[in-house]
């Protein structure tokens, strides 16, 4: 039987990350739960293993339940009957069988029903879930949109809802509108308040809404009348038990098809506000969509894993000119590039939902009492990590995804272009990962700050001073090159002083900042456990020092006066 | 009405994902090649134990297994999806046991727990096959039984309403409690385990398991915790007559094993025709190759 999680020892080999301790130490706060709570941790072994153990039974009902529903849910897709949604009959089995292992609700607090997971562990769910039915895992880690609720509700709506997604209730963030997608600063969905039940009132349309049916939904809406801009947003909790929105449209999609893709429409909805007026898109959706995108960098390792399998086995099986395909160097040297890219890009992953893990930990703690001097420093020290690897997490996985799928197809010749090979469902699902929750393109918008202001730049030379094996010694030192042609096209662009050459640039240069820091990443893990990664770390280093000298030479001829060619007429 | 209801599970090595080295040359099951795994159909027996106990608020599950110390894996199988509590039946003086030995052991295990309103347990065990001790179990206690039971419908004022497979189609049965049932493997799948239940009966041990040099990881914890205490019977716990255990009290002796190897002997070319499909469909379940 299929078990993804202990198929994969790379997932193990992240959880046991040493900062892990830190985390739990956080997160449990002295493991004050185990006296009210016969689930939660004794000490940090024993959270461990408990997370150890969680993640086994999410392999194994991806590997088993989710798997053997794939290909039917993808042919069936969801209903779209009356004003509701139905899933298709697979993905209604996944969802309950999901519940009823219990894995709804897994950050959140134990006084709410939660299991109090970090978010690494709860990360590494998704991309299991998603490495069997990516449509699936939209609606299943959708869930942690309840962990903007959780940071920004009051406790009146905390106890109300959060042990409702707990028991398995699913939620959608209602943010893009027809004339609102990538600027969502043009929200026009219209909030009023209601005097007369005291309560708001939603009115207007949303589009490209996953899930767009679900239980509760986290809706960003006008309400401030007269505004036109981000100031004027605010976030509301509509909870489909009220009722006032229905789904008009499902979209008939290139991938993902057992994801629901809704259009809405609000009537006079009943809804109550989250946190503070004017905040909705400048705070919260921000913390959203950074939730959403690793989440959906988690989403494209999972893809990029089952593309990588379906490839391998294929050129195992497959024979031409009296030999397994596998032995020829044009197919061999896809599957090293693809697992190289796939280790580098999960080791990113995890980097980043770790520093996230300290500072929501933090965060969390300051709820309760004041931070000390050094957890406030720490806590703005992840925090700014976290953000700068976010945008490099979502992607530059997203992209590796669509590439390893691309190569894996491949690989399988003739056959990959027939219906009839699971490769095909990867290809088309691994499309939307590098265009939804912002596409690659405003990835680099979030991360070419940190390009300018030397966040990158640092954390390279940092990882330049870690002890690595001997064996490791000399990529370091190749690293290093790496990051000083970095540095030179970063100060080529500087110095050219022109916004609009800088934006044409920004690509080339978060890419090369990216592929430093990704294999920075792998030669950790390759010193620690050299018979996993390091292969892979020698491939990577190989395939990432081209890439640099690519985009250092595409950066370097470029000037500001060439500008013109590339402008529309 | 609350039920209290008996599962009755066995450890048995996978023989559905078999290897080369599945067999020992001398012809016998290699149980260290095999993993140990929870018997398929006690898992679907399992389920409508727990869909009983989610119908009736306060129902308990008891699971009743025998078998060296780690059938106790079965056990926290059980309590990591729902069960309640369960009772390993482990002695060297119960091993060797066939059929009537086992159904006698597991007897007297049940009028230790207490008459049960329902037994249930799996039709059959993929490593015997033989769909004999359910029935078994029921004769020794005096309990009426259905076999074959698919789903369980309802259960009202002491009476069980349940759908079995039969020959051809399906039988609705209606019969009184207390009863033993036999699941068969197309009835629900078990329900995964769960999370929380992990968390907190991970550690569940039998007496038998616990390290023989005292060195137990978070001792401490079995005293503030009764339920990560599995509970153990030996032979003389259950009152049983040692002749009537294990090998002493097994009639069923194996004479001889026979490998059997498929040969073609014959063949018989066939059109596409109707009538010749039929003919053959005729022929093979007359010779109960096929239905």
């Amino acid at each position: 039987m299929a078990n993804h999680y202990t198929d994969h020892p790379e997932l193990r080999f992240e959880l046991n990350h040493p900062m892990m301790e830190r985390i739990v130490e956080l997160k449990e706060r002295g493991f004050r739960d185990k006296e009210n709570f016969d689930y939660a941790p004794l000490d940090f072994e024993d959270a461990m293993d408990s997370y150890d153990r969680v993640l086994d039974i999410v392999g194994e009902l991806s590997g088993t339940i989710i798997a053997e529903n794939a290909e039917s849910v993808d042919l069936e897709g969801p209903h779209h009957v009356g004003d509701r949604v139905f899933y298709a009959s697979g993905t209604a089995r996944n969802l309950d069988a999901m519940v009823k292992a219990g894995m709804n609700g897994m950050t959140m607090p134990r006084k709410y029903n939660g299991l109090n997971f970090p978010i690494t562990p709860y990360t590494m769910c998704a991309e299991l879930v998603a490495a069997s039915d990516a449509g699936f895992g939209n609606i299943w880690s959708l869930q942690d949109c309840i962990e903007t609720l959780y940071e920004f509700g009051n406790e009146d709506q905390h106890s109300r809802f959060i042990p409702r997604i707990c028991a398995g209730e699913t939620m959608s963030m209602d943010l893009t509108e027809p004339d609102a997608g990538s600027d969502l600063q043009s929200v026009m969905l219209k909030a009023t308040y209601d005097e007369a039940e005291n309560c708001w009132r939603l009115n207007g349309v949303k589009r490209f809404i996953t899930n767009g049916d679900a239980d509760l939904h986290l809706v960003l809406a006008r309400s401030e009348e007269g505004t036109t801009d981000g100031r004027g947003l605010s976030m509301f909790i509509y909870d489909k038990r009220d009722g006032g929105v229905n789904v008009r449209r499902i979209e008939n999609k290139l991938g993902i098809h057992g994801s629901p893709t809704c259009e809405l429409v609000y009537k006079n909805a009943k809804a109550e506000l989250c946190g503070d007026r004017k905040l909705g898109l400048i705070k919260y959706v921000m913390a959203l969509m950074n939730g959403a995108r690793l989440g959906i960098a988690a989403q494209s390792v999972g893809i990029s894993q089952a593309a990588y399998n379906e490839g391998l086995a294929y050129a195992k099986d497959r024979e031409q000119f009296g030999k397994a395909i596998i032995n020829f160097p044009a197919v061999y040297d896809m599957l090293a590039l693809m697992k190289a890219k796939l280790d580098a890009g999960r080791a990113l992953l995890y980097q980043c939902s770790r520093y996230v893990d300290v500072y929501k930990a933090l965060d969390d703690i300051a709820r309760e009492r004041k931070l000390t001097p050094e957890e406030r420093q720490e806590q703005k020290k992840y925090a700014k990590l976290a953000d700068s690897l976010t945008p490099l997490a979502k992607g530059m996985n997203s992209e590796y995804c669509n590439q390893n799928t691309f190569d894996a197809l491949q690989i399988h010749g003739g056959s990959g272009f027939m219906m009839d090979y699971p490769i095909q469902r990867y290809y088309r699902d691994a499309r939307i990962t590098n265009i939804y929750e912002g596409t690659t393109q405003l990835q680099v918008v979030a991360a070419i700050r940190y390009v300018t202001n030397g966040s990158y730049l640092a954390q390279m030379r940092e990882f330049e001073t870690a002890e690595v094996s001997a064996e490791i010694q000399a990529l370091q030192t190749r690293a290093a090159k790496m990051a000083d042609k970095f540095e030179e096209a970063v100060n080529h662009v500087k110095d050219a002083k022109d916004q609009e050459f800088h934006d044409l640039c920004a690509r080339h240069l978060v890419e090369m900042a990216a592929d430093v820091i990704m294999l920075h990443l792998l030669l950790r893990n390759a010193t620690v456990a050299p018979e996993m990664f390091a292969k892979s770390a020698r491939v990577y280093a190989n395939f990432v020092e081209a890439e640099i000298a690519k985009h250092h030479t595409f950066v370097m001829n470029l000037t500001p006066e060439q500008l013109a060619d590339y402008q529309p007429a | 009405m609350s039920l209290k209801i008996v599962v009755l599970a066995k450890q048995v090595p996978d023989t559905r994902n078999v290897g080369k080295d599945a067999m020992t040359p001398e012809g016998t099951v290699n149980r260290a090649a095999l993993p140990a795994i929870f018997n398929p159909e006690d898992l679907n027996a399992l389920e409508q134990a727990l869909r009983l106990k989610d119908q009736h608020p306060g129902s308990t599950v008891t699971i009743l297994t025998m078998g060296p110390p780690r059938a106790t894996d079965v056990i926290r199988e059980g309590l990591f999806r729902g069960a309640d509590d369960g009772v390993l039946l482990t002695d060297r003086a119960f091993a060797g046991a066939d059929t009537l030995a086992t159904s006698y052991a597991l007897s007297q295990a049940i009028k230790k727990i207490g008459m049960p309103d329902i037994v249930i347990g799996g039709r059959q065990a993929i490593d015997g096959d033989t769909a004999q001790v359910g029935p078994q179990v029921a004769q020794k206690l005096d309990l009426n039984q259905v076999t074959y039971v698919t789903t369980i419908e309802s259960v009202t004022d002491g009476v069980i309403t349940l759908v079995r497979t039969i020959d051809g189609g399906i039988e609705r049965v209606q019969a009184p409690l207390p009863i033993l049932l036999t699941v068969n493997g197309n009835a629900a799948p078990c329900r995964p385990r769960n999370a929380k239940l992990v968390m907190k009966y991970k550690r569940a041990l039998a007496p038998m398991e616990r390290p023989a040099d005292g060195t137990l990881p978070y001792a401490e914890e079995y005293d503030k915790k009764p339920y990560l205490n599995v509970t153990q019977w030996s032979v003389a716990d259950v009152d049983g007559d040692l002749a009537q255990c294990g090998l002493a009290g097994s009639p069923t002796k194996v004479k001889a094993v026979q490998n059997i190897v498929f040969k073609a002997k014959e063949s018989k070319r066939l059109t596409a025709a109707d009538a010749e499909i039929e003919g053959l469909m005729k022929e093979l379940l007359e010779s109960h190759t096929i239905g």
